[in-house]
């Protein structure tokens, strides 16, 4: 049955639909799978129960001719999406015991589609963090480790849990939320495909609010097309999110034509920055040869308000999270630690609930919101967001596509980076310009360091154009040939 | 910008967040590095440049003003801490 855990997405999709297996069959494959990668610690909550009536209730309806485009698939969710009963915990301690009694929409179209949950899985706290030792839950291992080291790496974040459970063959797929980069980041690390559409097109309902203008649901898989079916299964209208936008999903899958010929690719080049590893430059370089060799033409542009987005992130992310986060309160939900006032619960709550970057941000976010200091910081970044989405409007009046790296290292140890947020925060840099921007990315494996770490490409496309993104990437995917897998497995 | 201990208290206060006397210290220096870091945003000008407001070009939908769930306080009260009589259970606010 083991093998059952090494076909894409798509080839279960299909095996599923010959009738070469079943979804118990997968199933059961993939929650042994999920019980053997413990080590891994991606996994929060395991519902193997949850997974195995699922599947047999998905059998059921192949049965009656009633199948969905993810009809038996097995999925692992990021414990930020709220799931009806099962615990909900955003990686934080405030939320203990927090068993939400509704569903989020993004989860709820996933089970309409036929999917079946393996568990919840493990991420920074509120999705706050770059490689996922904020979690109250503690860090998640990178399935990879370096060519001859057994040193434990992170596997990025926020969503690492997600990351590491696709990589180590635990689930066909995971979703993840990417505020600034935490679809693409970990997606890099840890050598799968993570896409995060344009803002508004997952509902954000039902999903624990970081940064609610930032704030964006996609899905992890292990190919291009494993995510291109996935997030048709996501996405889509829904009332009960204002900014979700009322277009319709197109099949994305139908896109992908292999053909870029004539195709405008832009290089930026301020993703050109002193520092980058020599390696991360080379795999540019090599995806811009692949996509010459398809028949794309390369074409150099400018964003010129690249350097301001960072610091611009960490103004108005904070900002929205230190609102967002109020309702943390010891009252309606989670963690209650008593006090003799009102005043005294909140603050004794806040204090022991919330982990330190979480505290860190909040505070920054009240800072740059308090009296005196809103138009200076506040508002200022505000404005520059506009700039940095003017930068990208120009761009894409030259070209249909922008490829850059993803990240600016491969992934990095345990532990390291941890006493210097700032550092911490560099891990975004080419992740969160577009994040800024509410525009569509994808990072797609593109081969080894020289350590034997993957690393990524990343591809951002106009808006709702995630179909062209989609058939941009899998020429890449199919050029890199990355076949290599993590040692976990291996 | 360098906030010091004071400030780092008085925000803490504002977000509702006991932060230890002995940690007060350490976050002041790490706050101090933040704001110092992001500071570089003044050198730009953004004279005349409009605040963003949303990210995707769209009017914010209406829709009708009824009721459309309710009639669940069980499930509203399920993960209280502290519930009596359907409500939320607080300590005490008013003498």
């Amino acid at each position: 049955m083991s093998k059952l855990t090494h076909l894409s997405l798509t080839e279960a999709r299909d095996g599923l639909a010959k009738g070469d297996f079943s979804a118990r069959e997968l199933t059961q494959a993939h929650v042994e799978a999920v019980e053997a990668c413990r080590s891994l610690n991606a996994f929060i909550t395991e519902t193997p129960e949850q997974a195995l009536s699922g599947a047999d209730a998905s059998d059921e309806r192949r049965r009656k001719g009633e199948a969905g485009v993810l009809e038996g698939i097995p999925l692992a969710i990021k414990d930020l999406f709220c799931t009806q009963d099962v615990l909900t915990t955003a990686g934080s301690h405030i939320l203990d015991g927090f068993q939400p009694q509704y569903e989020s929409t993004v989860s709820a179209n996933l089970w309409a589609a036929g999917a079946v949950m393996l568990g919840k899985t493990n991420l920074d706290e509120f999705a706050m963090g770059s490689s996922n030792m904020t979690s109250y839950y503690g860090g998640v291992e990178n399935p990879w480790r370096r060519s001859g080291s057994n040193e434990p790496l992170v596997p990025g974040g926020s969503s690492g849990g997600s990351a590491a459970a696709v990589a180590a063959r635990c689930a066909l797929g995971a979703t993840g939320t990417d505020t600034g980069g935490s679809i693409r980041q970990p997606a890099a690390f840890c050598g799968i495909v993570g896409m995060k559409p344009t803002y508004g097109r997952c509902s954000r309902w039902g999903t624990v609010a970081f940064a609610s203008s930032l704030d964006q649901a996609g899905p992890m898989t292990r190919t291009v097309r494993d995510a291109a079916i996935m997030l048709r299964g996501m996405a889509g209208h829904d009332p009960k999110d204002s900014t979700s936008v009322d277009t319709p999903v197109p099949d994305y899958e139908a896109a992908m034509t292999g053909d870029v010929r004539g195709l405008k690719v832009g290089i930026p080049k301020e993703y050109r920055i002193d520092g980058t590893p020599a390696e991360i430059d080379a795999v540019w370089k090599q995806g811009i040869e692949w996509l010459k060799a398809a028949g794309a033409e390369m074409v150099d542009i400018s964003l010129p308000h690249t350097k301001y987005a960072l610091p611009t992130y960490y103004i108005i992310a904070p900002a929205e999270a230190s609102s967002n986060l109020a309702r943390y309160d010891g009252v309606r939900y989670g963690l209650r630690v008593p006090g003799e006032t009102l005043d005294d619960m909140y603050e004794a709550t806040r204090g022991e609930g919330f982990g330190a970057e979480v505290k860190r941000r909040i505070l920054i976010g009240a800072y740059v919101l308090s009296a005196g200091y809103y138009d200076a910081y506040y508002n200022k970044a505000r404005r520059i967001r506009t700039l940095i989405a003017n930068d990208f409007k120009a761009a894409y009046e030259k070209v249909d596509v922008v490829l850059t790296p993803t990240a600016p290292s491969a992934a990095f140890g345990m532990g390291d980076k941890m006493d210097d947020p700032v550092a911490m925060y560099l891990n975004d840099v080419f992740t969160v310009p577009a994040s800024l921007a509410g525009l569509p990315g994808i990072s797609v494996p593109a081969g080894l360091s020289g350590e034997g770490l993957p690393l990524g490409l990343q591809l951002l496309g106009q808006p709702f154009e995630e179909g062209t993104l989609m058939k941009v990437a899998e020429v890449l995917e199919t050029a890199a040939e990355f076949d290599a897998l993590p040692q976990i497995i291996s | 910008m360098a906030v010091d201990k004071d400030t780092v208290a008085r925000i803490a206060k504002l977000a509702r967040i006991r932060i230890p006397e002995e940690q007060q210290e350490a976050l002041t220096g790490e706050l101090t590095e933040i704001l110092n870091w992001v500071e570089q945003l003044s050198e730009l000008d953004t004279e005349g440049v409009e605040p963003m407001t949303s990210v995707v070009a769209m009017s914010l939908p209406q829709r009708q003003d009824v009721v459309t769930d309710g009639n669940c306080a069980d499930k509203v009260l399920k993960n209280a801490p502290e519930g009596a009589h359907g409500f939320f259970a607080v300590p005490k606010v008013v003498e």
